[in-house]
């Protein structure tokens, strides 16, 4: 370890609660518009969906830099508002995984099967307890690891936001580059170590979201094993 | 601020040519991914004790961590740890390859699994060298299944491309800012830079989902 090493930890940790604060909010705003674009994708109506449908291509067909670089950029000289460097990250970050998140609660909603619509409908669920209750618990399940992955992915992209000048995690480490030479190895393999531990604490907690959205409709593992290997 | 068609119009020749170079790196960083993905796929099918477990460790280290550190790992550290000096160019072919072979490992590892036993059994019973199993029996059967997977990474890594601007590479949107930087106006190239990317990504992305529906999925 060089004999630095401690000026240079303490200097990239104090981009952490940047990247932190970039992926949780970016996490937030996907969820939020991969339901709302993933239901609006399976509405009856047909400007619903194609209005979430050129959401969905559109933000998915392009490149979240360029997605970056003109929100920042080019969207302030259009309209005059300057966002700080941080939203227009999270902003990007949550517009850009939650394309991609449509098409998974999509899917999901989509496989539940035809036959728990039914039953709801025979007990005279409205819509939205049919959604709520019956057919988005279930969807849920499916949905879990898929939107782990997205959530690594999007963990990763954070680093984009460097190029606007956040001080996150790299953004940290490349202002220690110029004066560090000698010790760049020992810069990125603190960065890397900390993206590592930031997409553990990201799978486990999606570990446990799955065991309790298992629990709650009565797919646990467990439960079968107390009653004795049934179904 | 408003549009300027002719400033649009001028900038549109040095962005095309960011557009080249985008393309060049995309097929030949696909080309690295295609093969040594398949190397590792089949690396770790052979369980060799050891390799096995770093290999794995390797693939899940670089799918957990951002291509743009990779990228800075590759381009910094390599001259002076190892003596390998490559431009800026090459390093993202190999950045982009590298990390997308950790992602087309599993897939064709998928698509190997895929492949029924009664095949394996059969080429044993046939005795064909282990050699020709492969190369006759399981890799013809388990590549075009994959075929849509590794298309899709490949319109993935076209759209990562951009990140190499940050060592200088002058891709896309490089191109797209340095036509911008002229005369200080972005809405025009950045909107340009976005379009390309959506002109070429959708059509490859139908023409991937095509190729789904007439392929077995994995």
């Amino acid at each position: 370890m060089p004999d630095n090493a401690n000026r240079i930890v303490s200097t990239i940790l104090e981009g952490l609660p940047f990247t932190v604060i970039a992926a949780v909010g970016g996490i937030a705003l996907t969820i939020v518009l991969s339901l709302a674009a993933g239901l609006a994708l399976l509405s009856r109506s047909r400007a619903v969906r194609v209005i979430a449908r050129v959401y969905v291509e559109g933000l998915r067909g392009t490149s979240e830099v360029v997605q970056l670089f003109w929100l920042y950029f080019a969207l302030p000289a259009l309209v005059g508002l300057q966002l700080v460097p941080l939203y227009a990250g999270i902003l990007v970050l949550g517009l850009n995984h939650g394309a991609y998140g449509a098409e998974i609660v999509r899917g999901a909603v989509r496989a539940v099967p035809r036959s728990q619509v039914e039953g709801a409908l025979a007990l005279s669920f409205t819509p939205a307890q049919r959604m709520r209750r019956v057919v988005l618990p279930q969807a849920f399940v499916e949905m879990l690891p898929p939107f782990g992955n997205l959530f690594i992915q999007l963990l990763k992209s954070t680093a984009l936001l460097s190029f606007i000048q956040v001080t996150e995690i790299v953004q940290r480490g490349e202002q220690l580059r110029p004066t560090h030479g000698a010790d760049l190895p020992f810069i990125y393999v603190v960065e890397l170590l900390l993206y590592l531990v930031l997409a553990l604490v990201i799978t486990a907690v999606m570990r446990l979201l799955e065991r309790a959205a298992c629990r709650r409709i009565g797919r646990e593992p467990v439960r079968n094993r107390f009653l004795g290997g049934v179904g | 601020m408003t549009w300027d068609w002719q400033f649009a119009a001028n900038s549109v020749p040095l962005i095309l040519q960011g557009l080249l170079v985008t393309l060049q790196i995309t097929v030949l960083g696909s080309l690295v991914a295609y093969t040594l993905g398949l190397v590792f796929a089949l690396v770790r099918r052979a369980r060799i004790p050891v390799v096995d477990q770093l290999l794995f460790l390797f693939i899940e280290f670089v799918r957990s961590t951002p291509l743009l550190v990779q990228i800075f790992v590759l381009y910094y550290v390599f001259p002076s740890a190892f003596g390998i000096r490559m431009s800026a160019f090459v390093t993202g072919v190999i950045a982009i390859g590298v990390h997308y072979a950790c992602y087309t490992s599993e897939v064709y590892r998928a698509g190997i699994d895929a492949v029924p036993k009664g095949q394996w059994e059969a080429a044993t019973a046939l005795s064909l060298p282990r050699r020709r199993v492969w190369t006759s029996v399981i890799l013809p059967q388990a590549v075009p299944r994959v075929l849509p997977a590794l298309g899709n990474y490949t319109i993935s890594m076209f759209k990562e491309t951009p990140l190499l601007l940050a060592i200088g590479v002058v891709d896309l949107v490089n191109a797209a800012k340095a036509a911008g930087n002229e005369s200080y106006r972005f809405v025009e190239v950045y909107t340009i830079a976005g379009l390309l990317f959506l002109l070429l990504s959708y059509p490859a992305s139908l023409l991937v989902r095509r190729l789904e529906r007439r392929v077995e999925p994995v």
